[in-house]
């Protein structure tokens, strides 16, 4: 038996959320007193495959190939239940990524097995197989117990800690045959702002609302963000009425987050935005009214106006930048 | 052009979430229900590829009889023909199977689902739908295309998207982008009572997963107000407290 893990790569580099998730499963392999395999699709170079290693995976299983150099859903599918075949894994663990959300339940599918979406802490050991899940979008969570033999998990970002544990891991050229009608989509371009940090796998978000009165003052939300190497988000009518695109939008109805910390700007605190963002571990609000519902669901608060208090937050966060560089 | 929605029914977005005493199941009671508004948006889309090319919209729904006004809506919003499959939804993995088992061999050209529902937020079935029947699955679209048997999707991907084409038959998750949901006018709530709702019996699936507790999270106690003019105080105890910078 082993435990395997999809490592996903964006532009042949391991993303974060990859670290994650082998952090994660490490735990589950040495309960289960088994080995950690890592499978990589997609054409990654020696050097990256080795990082894996530093996490505690015992060997690699890399797929390369030209069809495989961007995502394609079913394939890549494919290819990891047949890794899972050939390392007799039972249990596979992936990131709850835009692509891992593709991935998993397919895998899960194919392996007739129990798979929990989105978990957020580490399965109980005790007897039963039980992993906690959030449910009815952040209002709740949901403690979901697999009892099939094959068990799949998709593990939310930036909700497990990256754990160093360096092991000498095999590196290994893994080429299974996979039909050819699971190549019918076909990438035709990928748009990636470049210099922006990613909503779902952001540390810290800072996020405005209808407050801020129009798109031209985003400036200073974007000024704040980048010296927090943050990511920027908004509400929901802020995206509707196309301020700002609807990648931003977070809420109920929108990308539900979980950074370390979120900066709400100018955002009432309506019941469908706390949804979408009350799994973040420390919550600041900016609001000119006191009586703001988002206070009630905040660690720390200003009552005071955005225009104002921004561009001295900005001072301070410069200053507190120098003072720790 | 032949298309499939598949529609799950929700507590409202307003709805204060309470649990059965034993905390195992979602306490439905004095709670509204909606169509999943991802699913709307599926919906809406479907209506306005088969408006500007000939085609039919069926609706489906895995429930039982109290989910039959969520599905009228659906056909008032213009839905042709709605299907209920009459059981209670266990988890994503049933609902796929029994969507799949009707499915199979109705020759679809196009199946859609939201990208995930927001009660059990599970957004699986799309996936699954697609590898049940052997379909390429695209998720979390924000645009569909169809020009003669070909689909352009963009899905989201993290920090921008991602282009891609596919023949049909495919299923795909719809987000926000791809439509404006539409509300019902007069005439389609008057001819939703009339539209055909057929109910069948599900398939036997087995059962791999069983939610075996829900709760709430934990309130996070007083908000620390600090002063306006103060905002440094702000930085120390985002820094020294909350160590979040
Ligand atoms: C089905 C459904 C789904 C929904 N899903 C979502 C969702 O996913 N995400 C979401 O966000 N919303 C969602 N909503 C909308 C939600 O109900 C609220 O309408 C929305 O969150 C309000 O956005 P807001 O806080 O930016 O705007 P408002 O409620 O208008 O709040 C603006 C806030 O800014 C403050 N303000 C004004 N001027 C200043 C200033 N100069 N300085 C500081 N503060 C200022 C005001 O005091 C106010 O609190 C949904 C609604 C429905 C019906």
């Amino acid at each position: 038996m082993s435990v395997l893990i999809y490592a996903e790569n964006t532009g042949g580099k391991f993303k974060k959320s990859t670290f994650e998730v082998i952090s994660y499963a490490n735990v589950i392999a040495k309960e289960q007193k088994t080995n950690l395999v890592a499978i990589s699709i997609g054409n990654v170079e020696n050097a990256e495959l080795e990082k894996l290693a530093k996490y505690g995976v015992d060997k690699v299983l890399s797929v390369t190939g030209e069809q495989l150099k961007l995502f394609v859903n079913q394939a890549y599918a494919s290819i990891i239940a047949e890794g899972a075949k050939a390392s007799s894994a039972d249990t596979i663990v992936l990131s709850a990524s835009f692509s891992g959300k593709g991935l998993a339940p397919r895998i899960a599918v194919k392996m007739d097995a129990g798979f929990v979406d989105g978990a957020i802490g580490l399965p109980s050991f005790n007897g039963s197989f039980t992993v906690r899940k959030g449910a009815f979008s952040g209002k709740a969570f949901a403690d979901v117990s697999l009892t099939s033999t094959n068990k799949v998990i998709s593990l939310v970002p930036n909700s497990y800690k990256v754990v160093e544990d360096t092991k000498p891991a095999a590196i290994e050229t893994f080429a299974p045959v996979i039909k050819e009608s699971d190549f019918r989509t076909m990438v035709k371009e990928i748009v990636r702002a470049a210099d922006k940090v990613s909503l779902p796998e952001a540390e810290i978000v800072v996020s405005g609302g209808r407050g801020l009165k129009g798109p031209e003052n985003w400036g200073m939300i974007e000024e704040l963000a980048e010296l927090l190497g943050a990511a920027t988000a908004c509400s929901k009518p802020v995206s509707d009425a196309h301020w700002r695109p609807h990648s931003e939008h977070v809420g109920q109805t929108g990308i539900a987050v979980s950074p370390n910390l979120y900066i709400a700007i100018g955002i009432s605190g309506a019941i469908q935005h706390l949804a979408g963002v009350s799994a973040s571990k420390t919550i600041v609000v900016i609001n000119k009214d006191p009586e703001a519902p988002f206070f009630k669901a905040a660690d720390y608060g200003i009552v005071g106006d955005a225009f104002e208090v921004i561009p001295r937050l900005i001072e301070a966060v410069k200053e507190f930048k120098s003072a720790h560089a | 052009m032949k298309i499939l929605v598949c529609i799950s029914n929700v507590p409202d977005t307003t709805t204060k979430i309470t649990f059965s005493d034993d905390l195992k199941s979602f306490n439905p009671a004095g709670v509204q229900f909606i169509i999943n508004p991802y699913d709307e948006i599926a919906l809406t889309r479907a209506l306005e590829l088969t408006e500007s090319q000939a085609g039919t919209v069926t609706v489906i729904n895995i429930g039982d009889a109290s989910t039959e006004p969520t599905i009228r809506k659906a056909l008032a919003i213009g839905a042709t023909d709605a299907v209920r499959i009459n059981a209670t939804p266990r988890d994503a993995y049933f609902v796929a199977g029994q969507i799949a088992a009707y499915a199979k061999d109705k020759g679809f050209d196009l199946i859609l689902t939201g990208r995930e529902s927001i009660d059990y937020n599970g957004s699986q079935v799309a996936s699954m739908l697609g590898e049940k029947l052997d379909l390429p699955a695209v998720c979390i679209v924000k645009s569909l295309m169809i020009e003669g048997s070909t689909a352009t999707l963009e899905r989201e991907i993290e920090g921008g998207k991602e282009v891609l084409t596919c023949p049909l038959p495919l299923v795909a998750s719809a987000t926000e982008g791809m439509a404006e949901p539409r509300i019902p006018n007069m005439r389609g709530i008057m001819s939703a009572r009339t539209k055909p709702l057929t109910v069948v019996e599900p398939v036997d699936i087995p059962q791999l997963q069983q939610i075996i507790k829900f709760d709430k999270p934990q309130s996070r106690g007083q908000v620390k107000l600090v002063a306006a003019d103060e905002v440094n105080k702000l930085v120390d105890l985002l820094h020294g407290e909350a160590k979040a910078i």
